[in-house]
């Protein structure tokens, strides 16, 4: 029998074993590895060891710019990015018990984006720029309520959830490229290098904005963590366990949408995160909600700071947006998980 | 069973239609030119009348690309719903068209090939391999080709794409201006000269798929009925996406990513003149025609003096009746 964390609280109830524990510890070791040699990496090499100094000493050294102004904010832009949309996916894929749903298939990413573009297109003269996650999130949770409404049909299944994202994407997608095409040149490149996915020119101010989401959303979707592991039961189970099913689950997508429409306002439509996170996280550790969860927001967080970095290194000096090689692992994988799901 | 008569005169209507809808883009518009003198402009050119600059430059090439373009994409979705045995097969959800827009853009950033006569073997071969891709995709498993598998498949691929192009297009931001309004699909702003070399590819794909409607009739009937019969299954499907890639590949080579159009027609025209692809095919290209050339005046008139990308309206057509039928294929698979 493995030794078991377990932290019990009125509110909270996360069982780890020591495994887990392990785990996760490792997964932290190999984020900060990622985040350094992020740091270290770009245009200018800079030695680790020097980065290291530079974050810990108080006084600003000769890389201070380079560093704490330039590279850091991305970094943690991209970390918080990526486990944002993990975590949105995990909560997803237990929700409609199908491991291909993720914000992106689903046209959630694609309803964030559409208000997005509107907003940088039509309203960003006249309102400022704080009300963009308003915006991505509105779109978000407009979308999804569609969707969820359009596979409504005496119950909703996951097929008909996913071919109704589909069409949605192609129809979200279509009137994004509409406003883009009408809005003037400067505003409409704006739009598509955010569309594509990229957290370039990220800054302190990003990341403050963007922490407070994620400081709500991530333990309120742990205090849930028990009714998650119950649901993936199925519906009876979870009734005659005292869930109230139909709430949880409306709380539980309203986290995801909100969790991935922020990640959206911040970095654009990223995509396939909120798929792959939580898949390889199911690897590594074991499948309760209260594992994953963690173990999702450090991976989903790595695969987005290395992607971007190996976007703004690979070819200098050009910035190639993140979204490009997140989508270029994703999409196998994808296809990867559609050939085994279907075997 | 409708007879041929009933069916002649179905299509007797649809090419009706089709005549009034290429006449009515000819001369409506920002500038509405009267009948009569459209019908001047072919008879008794005047080179000084602006009516008719504007009719045998802008308007009739214009006309023509959305008509072709149109009944290319109708007949192309036919052909892959009769393929694959799926409703919601068409190049636009199977990653075809995503296919031949990445390669062009490829194309265009690395090599900066500029002529639509190289862009048409480019797209071929990007519409070809992305088809190929997803139908083999589709067809792994134990349980075969299953219209779900090969849709997901199509949509993985399509972000795989997409996302492509959209990096390229942000490296090479000088490109974007140039190049995204044919993203967004247009049929706008090309000249005759431009089109002419890719309407032969076109036009011999379309009568090309008539000839084989008696053979898919055959074919959709199942595998191993079609080869009792004595058909050459192989060399029937072989044809068929040979016809689709040349078809999809040389509509999205002209007018960019036209969406829904090879998705909702064949689903019009089976409803009017029933699974026969003897009728069907020639329907789907009279409707096809007529739908791109309607979508293309609704695109004028939507938001005066600008113009709606027609990629865009057939899109917004287009999504709620994706929707529909994903509803019902959803049921049918449960």
């Amino acid at each position: 029998m493995d030794k078991l964390l377990t932290l019990r609280t009125s509110v909270v109830s996360i069982q780890l074993n020591s495994v887990t524990l392990k785990m996760l510890g490792t997964l932290l070791i190999g984020t900060l590895a990622i985040a350094l040699m992020s740091l270290s990496a770009g245009s200018q090499w800079l030695n680790p060891i020097e980065v290291v100094k530079e974050l810990l000493l108080s006084e600003p050294g000769q890389h201070a710019f380079v560093i704490e102004t330039l590279r850091l904010p991305r970094v943690v832009t991209g970390f918080l990015v990526g486990g944002a949309l993990a975590v949105s996916g995990l909560i997803l894929q237990s929700l409609v018990r199908n491991p291909l749903a993720s914000p992106d298939i689903i046209g959630i990413t694609s309803g964030a984006s559409a208000a997005a573009v509107f907003f940088l297109s039509y309203l960003a003269e006249t309102v400022s720029a704080l009300w963009l996650p308003f915006a991505a999130i509105l779109g978000a949770a407009l979308t999804s309520l569609i969707i969820y409404l359009l596979a409504w049909r005496q119950g909703v299944t996951p097929l008909r959830l996913i071919l109704i994202g589909i069409g949605l994407v192609a129809g979200l997608g279509a009137m994004t490229t509409f406003m883009i095409v009408l809005s003037p040149i400067a505003t409409s490149m704006m739009a598509y290098v955010w569309l594509t996915g990229s957290i370039y020119g990220s800054d302190w101010q990003d990341v403050t904005a963007l922490l407070p989401w994620l400081l709500v959303l991530l333990p309120l979707s742990l205090m849930l963590s028990r009714t998650i592991n119950v649901q993936e039961l199925g519906d009876p189970v979870t009734v005659g366990l005292g869930v109230q099913v139909q709430r949880t689950r409306f709380v539980l997508l309203a986290i995801s949408v909100a969790l991935a429409g922020s990640a959206v306002a911040y970095a654009g439509a990223i995509g396939f995160v909120g798929l792959i996170a939580p898949h390889i996280a199911r690897q590594l550790v074991p499948r309760s909600f209260g594992s994953l969860a963690p173990a999702s927001l450090l991976i989903g967080g790595c695969l987005v700071v290395v992607a971007d970095t190996i976007g703004r290194t690979a070819f200098l000096p050009l910035d190639v947006p993140a979204g490009v090689f997140v989508s270029a692992v994703g999409a196998p994988f994808f296809i990867y998980l559609l050939y085994r799901q279907h075997r | 069973m409708m007879s041929s008569s009933v069916r002649s005169f179905q299509l007797l209507i649809a090419i009706i239609m089709l005549v009034v809808a290429f006449v009515a883009s000819i001369v409506l518009g920002q500038t509405s030119i009267p009948l009569g003198t459209a019908f001047d402009a072919f008879t008794n050119y005047d080179a000084n009348s602006i009516d008719h600059i504007i009719l045998t430059t802008t308007r009739l090439s214009r006309a023509l690309t959305a008509m072709f373009v149109g009944a290319g994409l109708a007949v192309a979705g036919a052909l892959m719903q009769a393929m694959t045995r799926n409703p919601l097969a068409s190049p636009g959800i199977f990653g075809v068209n995503a296919g031949a827009l990445f390669a062009i853009v490829l194309c265009s950033t690395l090599f900066s090939i500029a002529s639509l006569q190289d862009y048409i073997w480019i797209a071929f071969a990007g519409a070809g391999f992305a088809g190929v891709l997803v139908y083999g995709l589709g067809t792994i498993g134990r349980d075969g080709v299953t219209p779900v598998k090969i849709v997901l498949a199509g949509a993985a691929i399509t972000a795989l794409f997409v996302s492509f192009t959209q990096g390229l297009l942000v490296i090479n931001q000088d490109g974007l201006d140039s190049i995204l309004f044919w993203l967004a699909g247009s049929v706008a702003g090309r000249s005759l000269e431009l089109v002419r070399p890719v309407l032969p590819f076109l036009f011999i794909a379309l009568v090309a798929s008539l000839f084989l409607g008696r053979h898919i009739n055959i074919l959709v009937s199942g595998e191993d009925v079609a080869k009792g019969l004595g058909q050459r299954t192989i060399l029937i499907r072989l044809l068929m996406g040979l016809l689709v890639v040349g078809l999809a590949g040389s509509a999205v080579a002209i007018a960019g990513n036209i969406a829904f159009v090879g998705l909702i027609v064949p689903h019009i025209a089976r409803a009017l003149f029933g699974t026969d692809h003897r009728w069907l095919l020639p329907g789907c290209m009279l409707l096809g025609a007529t739908l791109l050339l309607l979508a293309d005046i609704a695109a004028r008139f939507l938001i005066m003096p600008q113009e709606v990308p027609i990629g865009v309206m057939t899109a917004l057509l287009g999504t709620p009746f994706f929707i529909y039928l994903a509803r019902q294929t959803a049921v049918a698979q449960s």
